[in-house]
């Protein structure tokens, strides 16, 4: 429990450039139920950081408020240093925050062009056709820029593997111009050699250096291994913020189990 | 899921003197990937081996000005009210009401025109009816999320029955003359020319703008279309209510033909045959993907083994036995097909 007084005196600012999203005492509660108590949470610009906690620890309502799905009750979000209401996920995506959904969002019987321009198909005008040529184009530069490789961009997405699913889900959000990407879980239902390539096409993303990138995940290793800093929520709280460089897998998952012996406060 | 990792090379015959046997082989190959892609063609096919057959065994009689207008009259209300199912069934929905919306417009139309409208104001009066329509199943549909089986069940007999109630049970003379009656049915050819107009129009809203994506989003993968910002609810029921739109407009057209508004016309044969058409043409019932000018292939082929039937003296009956046969096999076929997709597509 110490750790929290250390890891909430942890300022701002592991590598990258500026702040894009910063939440301050973000509360929400669901009738009797408090999700969120006072979460304070940063993420720069060219950063990765990883969100953990236990289940029902508060991460999907964060990642919620944070999309524009929920409202926070108190606290205010601030993207780019300046304060924001999202009001609605299409809002939120406007500005820039793009998230993928451990479903992914991926409709099998389209092809991956249309997969990577799902509600933002390019048509012509005035007669509002599709551009199927440029979109596609336009896909494999997108899957180009971040690495991917993948054998077809008119395959069908159904026909393709977990690992290139996934990396089609990230490379849409990249490629909407996202500014702050959500990921929630993208490694839980992978192996190893899949897991292994998202990691990867992250660092890559990290590389460019104009992403901001929360990852949600469950395995510590990978989090340590790929996030600039890490995050722990529980209860409604994040109760420990520290650089990946800083802390350790036993660490975190000392700090878990503790608070899981210690029980509800 | 992991099958693109072991993607191998096409199988290379390596011996020298299997070179013929693998060009063969390889033309082969080409000949069922474009089947496999484009499955309008293999419906055409059958379509066209249909035609033949009829051509030559029922002699002369088949091949003539008349027959051909006999054939017309049979496919061409069945593709129209197809085109709307096949965007149905690509939402994931269905609509069984479809053939007594055939059946109850006319009669809409023709209150109106009892109740001192114009002719014009009376179609688009009952055109506006038969939408609504749809758009109730819509939104009994979403709002409720009831099944669109059941929604459209109880719609149609509703609706069986309605048609009853308004014409009283007797057939009415439709009230319309010249130009516009000739545009609507009249003429010998123009259900051919409204049904080839709107299976064009449909399946370039299928295939060409954004609302085909987003049907086949809606009916493939409903809740990545809607986390992906497409609004399903809203796509359904606009094609709902364009289904029942097109089903309205075909009863108006081929009881104009005819001459005779009927209570007992079109109904759940009409919509069945619709739906067969659909899927003989290569639509999947589990929603996600079809296509239009399939469903009217489809509805050429029934239209065309119809008529074969009866030049050559088959008993009726035959044809539903055919049909439901057909059914089944298109069915199988489709499965088939997409099972042959990940195999040959590579």
């Amino acid at each position: 429990m110490s750790a929290t007084d250390e890891g909430a005196a942890l300022g701002s600012g592991v590598p990258g450039g500026e702040e894009v999203i910063r939440a301050e005492h973000v509360s929400k509660r669901f009738g009797p139920v408090t999700a969120l108590r006072d979460v304070n949470l940063h993420v720069n610009r060219g950063e990765i950081l990883g969100l953990i906690g236990d289940n029902g620890a508060g991460k999907s309502t964060l990642i919620k408020i944070l999309t524009g799905l929920h409202r926070p009750d108190r606290g205010r979000l601030l993207y780019d240093g300046t304060e924001v209401q999202l009001r609605s996920v299409a809002h939120a995506r406007s500005l820039g925050i793009e998230t993928v959904y451990q479903d992914l969002a991926l409709i099998d019987e389209l092809p991956v062009y249309l997969n990577l321009h799902l509600n933002r198909e390019l048509v012509h005008r005035p007669l509002p056709f599709l551009r199927r040529g440029e979109m596609k184009r336009r896909s494999r530069e997108a899957l180009d820029s971040v690495g991917i490789e993948i054998p077809s961009v008119t395959a069908p997405v159904g026909r393709l593997s977990g690992g290139q699913r996934q990396a089609i889900a990230v490379a849409r959000s990249v490629h909407a111009d996202a500014r702050l990407l959500l990921l929630d879980e993208p490694l839980a239902a992978m192996g190893a050699r899949e897991g292994g390539q998202i990691l990867r096409l992250l660092d890559r993303l990290k590389e460019r250096g104009d992403l901001a990138i929360i990852l949600i995940a469950h395995n510590y290793g990978q989090v340590v291994d790929v996030c600039d800093r890490v995050n722990l929520l529980q209860h409604g709280e994040i109760t420990f913020d520290r650089r990946s460089a800083d802390t350790s897998v036993a660490e975190l998952l000392e700090l878990v189990h503790a608070e899981y012996r210690v029980g509800p406060r | 899921m992991a099958q693109t990792e072991t993607a191998s090379p096409p199988p290379s015959p390596a011996p020298v003197s299997a070179g013929v046997g693998a060009t063969a082989r390889e033309a082969g190959r080409v000949v069922l990937a474009t089947l496999v892609r484009r499955r309008e063609l293999s419906i055409l096919l059958v379509t066209i081996a249909a035609a033949i057959y009829f051509s030559v065994s029922s002699g002369s009689s088949f091949n003539t000005t008349n027959n051909y207008h006999i054939i017309m009259q049979y496919f061409a209300p069945w593709a129209i009210i197809a085109a709307g199912e096949v965007m149905l069934l690509i939402c994931g929905e269905i609509d069984l009401s479809a053939g007594f919306v055939f059946t109850f417009t006319p009669f809409v139309m023709m209150s109106f025109y009892n109740d001192g409208a114009t002719v014009p104001e009376a179609l688009i009066g009952a055109l506006a009816v038969a939408a609504g329509v749809g758009l109730v199943n819509g939104l009994i549909r979403t709002l409720f999320n009831l099944s669109s089986f059941i929604t459209t069940l109880g719609m149609g007999f509703f609706l069986e029955g309605m048609a009853y109630i308004q014409s009283g049970g007797e057939p009415a003379t439709p009230p319309l003359a010249g130009g516009l009656q000739k545009v609507l049915g009249g003429w010998r050819w123009s259900e051919l020319v409204w049904a080839l107009a709107i299976v064009a129009l449909m399946q370039l809203a299928l295939s060409a703008t954004r609302y085909g994506v987003y049907a086949q989003a809606s009916g493939g993968n409903p809740v990545s279309a809607a986390e992906s910002g497409i609004k399903v609810n809203r796509v359904k029921i606009v094609t709902f209510t364009l289904t029942s739109l097109l089903a309205g407009f075909t009863g108006l057209l081929d009881q104009i033909r005819v001459g005779s508004f009927d209570p007992s016309s079109g109904g759940n044969t009409t919509m069945f045959m619709a739906v067969a058409s659909a899927v003989i043409g290569g639509t999947a019932l589990l929603g996600g993907s079809g296509t239009v000018v399939g469903a009217l292939f489809g509805a050429l082929l029934l239209g065309i083994i119809n008529d074969g039937f009866n030049l050559e003296g088959v008993n009726a009956y035959a044809f539903d036995v055919v049909i439901g046969i057909a059914v089944v096999v298109a069915m199988l076929f489709n499965v088939y097909l997409t099972s042959l997709r990940n195999k040959v597509l590579r």
